[in-house]
């Protein structure tokens, strides 16, 4: 029954996205679109050729490695930070009086935004692509965590208390799991705001990278290059995810199974 | 047939004029008023009172989750004043861990208490075992029915080894059929594992099915209204009009109440 079901969604699925490329394809040839827009073909073309022929000083594949250390460097760091603070205020009323108005205050800031000031403090140097890259994340993870340790059911805490566990286990074996799968919602979140924030992030003196490349068509008027680079980071922000969902749904799988 | 006579001993359980009051910025609150209750070792001891008095704070007090607001509760010869594993609480709502597994939920306390691995693992299977769940140690609650839930509750307040049980309306959400089913068990893991219970319920079947001592309260500010021994044979006949003769004593004192 479940297979029969996907399979139609997969056809589907194909058929959506074949229709996408005839429609862009008969955009680029019979219309005057064509004068300004490369075609689907053309752009597939640069896109194989540059898995040999280097863009820049590297090929492909090498740009994608960059921008992916870049963006796993800033997501991981702010990752750690956003759940020990986001816990920190859902748990500590002191510490969401503290923190929870100047996080707040800095939430809506976009990533963009901060390009100057990260500059000017820590230069053009991989360090402030790993931060522009994390500032989208932090403000997710921060904001799941601390709804999810908000959110622990305090029975189950007395209950912990009862059976005689410590402050220091219960932080360990009943909020921090307590709070996993709304942590992980944010990940998700925020694994595809940092994935994202790479073209703000290598907006600031890079030399490679996928926004790298867009930003080099940009300014070379090479449309095919800007429409390779959006298609990589397309196609890798889907691949990242769909593995965030299977981490899940390992990692939570108590949480998923009630149906 | 079971005796528990005359408190020989020191009684494990011993409320000295508890009152519990809830003060608030508009109103207090009187939820517990003067009382004073002993509990035999291995006695089964029913809290039976209406809807919402103030049962499930009696627990809770002697549980050390909330404290009195004058009296003192004394379990084993030591004064409550906080929660501890000295007494295991099983609860209406359960409140299993949903991200332990069965086995996971029955060995959290021992594992909490830093007791081996190989001694946890033996008592949390043993209990698992008593409380009919074999099989389902690597199940998480989510996937069981309520009334397995309720069994690892029970497991878990066992593998424990708590002096005392507080079990907090355990069956209140279940259904009749498994609601019978789940006192017979529980009947029957007593009598395997004795063990000192204060059990409250509002169901005076379940109340003369189970309990040694039935303390029958009162609305709030709760007090004891009357206590009422219960001396038929285990198992008990929920036919037998003996039984039923309790019961409607039971009935009677409540209807009183009111």
């Amino acid at each position: 029954m479940k297979r029969k079901f996907d399979l139609e969604k997969t056809v589907y699925a194909v058929a959506a996205i074949a229709f996408f490329f005839l429609l862009w394809w008969f955009l680029t040839t019979f219309t005057p679109v064509k004068e300004t827009t490369p075609g689907p073909i053309e752009v597939l073309q640069l896109l194989v050729s540059s898995f040999y022929t280097p863009i820049g000083n590297k090929v492909i594949i090498g740009h994608l490695l960059v921008s992916l250390r870049r963006v796993l460097v800033g997501f991981s760091v702010a990752t750690i930070i956003g759940i020990v603070l986001g816990i920190a205020m859902g748990t500590s009323r002191w510490a969401e009086a503290i923190f929870k108005p100047i996080f707040e205050l800095l939430r809506p800031i976009p990533p963009i935004a901060w390009i100057s000031l990260v500059i000017l403090f820590f230069g053009i140097g991989e360090t402030s692509k790993y931060i522009l890259c994390g500032i989208g994340a932090f403000t997710n993870v921060t904001l799941n965590a601390y709804t999810g340790a908000q959110n622990v059911d305090p029975e189950l805490i007395g209950c912990a208390r009862m059976l005689g566990t410590s402050e220091r286990d219960i932080f360990f074996r009943v909020i921090l799991p307590s709070c996993t799968p709304q942590i992980f919602a944010g990940m998700q979140v925020a694994l595809s705001t940092s994935w994202m924030a790479v073209l703000a992030a290598e907006m600031v003196g890079a030399q490679e990278g996928c926004g790298w490349m867009i930003q080099r068509g940009s300014d070379t008027l090479n449309i095919t290059l800007v429409m390779v680079g959006m298609i990589v980071i397309g196609l890798v922000g889907m691949l990242l995810a769909t593995l965030m969902r299977t981490i899940e749904r390992r990692l939570c799988s108590w949480n998923i199974m009630e149906n | 047939m079971e005796h528990h006579g005359e408190l020989k001993h020191d009684p494990i359980i011993s409320m000295r004029n508890v009152c519990k009051t809830y003060i608030s910025e508009h109103k207090t609150n009187e939820v517990v008023r003067d009382v004073s209750l002993d509990v035999a070792e291995n006695e089964f001891v029913v809290l039976f009172g209406p809807g919402q008095c103030g049962k499930t704070t009696m627990i809770n007090l002697i549980a050390g989750l909330q404290l009195p607001t004058s009296g003192e509760v004394v379990v084993d010869g030591k004064k409550v004043t906080a929660p501890g594993p000295d007494r295991g609480v099983v609860y209406q709502t359960t409140a299993l861990f949903p991200f332990c597994t069965v086995m996971g939920n029955v060995e959290f306390g021992p594992k909490s208490r830093g007791i081996d691995k190989k001694t946890r693992r033996e008592r949390a299977e043993y209990f698992i075992k008593l409380v009919g769940l074999e099989g389902f140690e690597k199940s998480f609650p989510n996937q069981l029915s309520g009334g397995m839930r309720q069994r690892v509750g029970i497991a878990r307040a066992y593998a424990n080894d708590p002096k005392v049980m507080l079990m907090d309306e355990p069956f209140g959400h279940l259904d009749a059929q498994t609601r019978y089913m789940m006192e017979a068990e529980l009947e029957k893991i007593w009598q395997k594992e004795k063990r000192t219970v204060v059990f409250v319920t509002n169901n005076s079947e379940e109340a003369v099915y189970l309990a040694d001592r039935i303390i029958i309260l009162t609305n709030t500010p709760t007090h004891i209204k009357e206590e009422i021994k219960v001396d038929l044979p285990r198992p008990r006949q929920y036919s037998d009009p003996a039984f039923l003769e309790i019961r409607r004593k039971i009935e009677e004192i409540c209807d009183d109440t009111l």
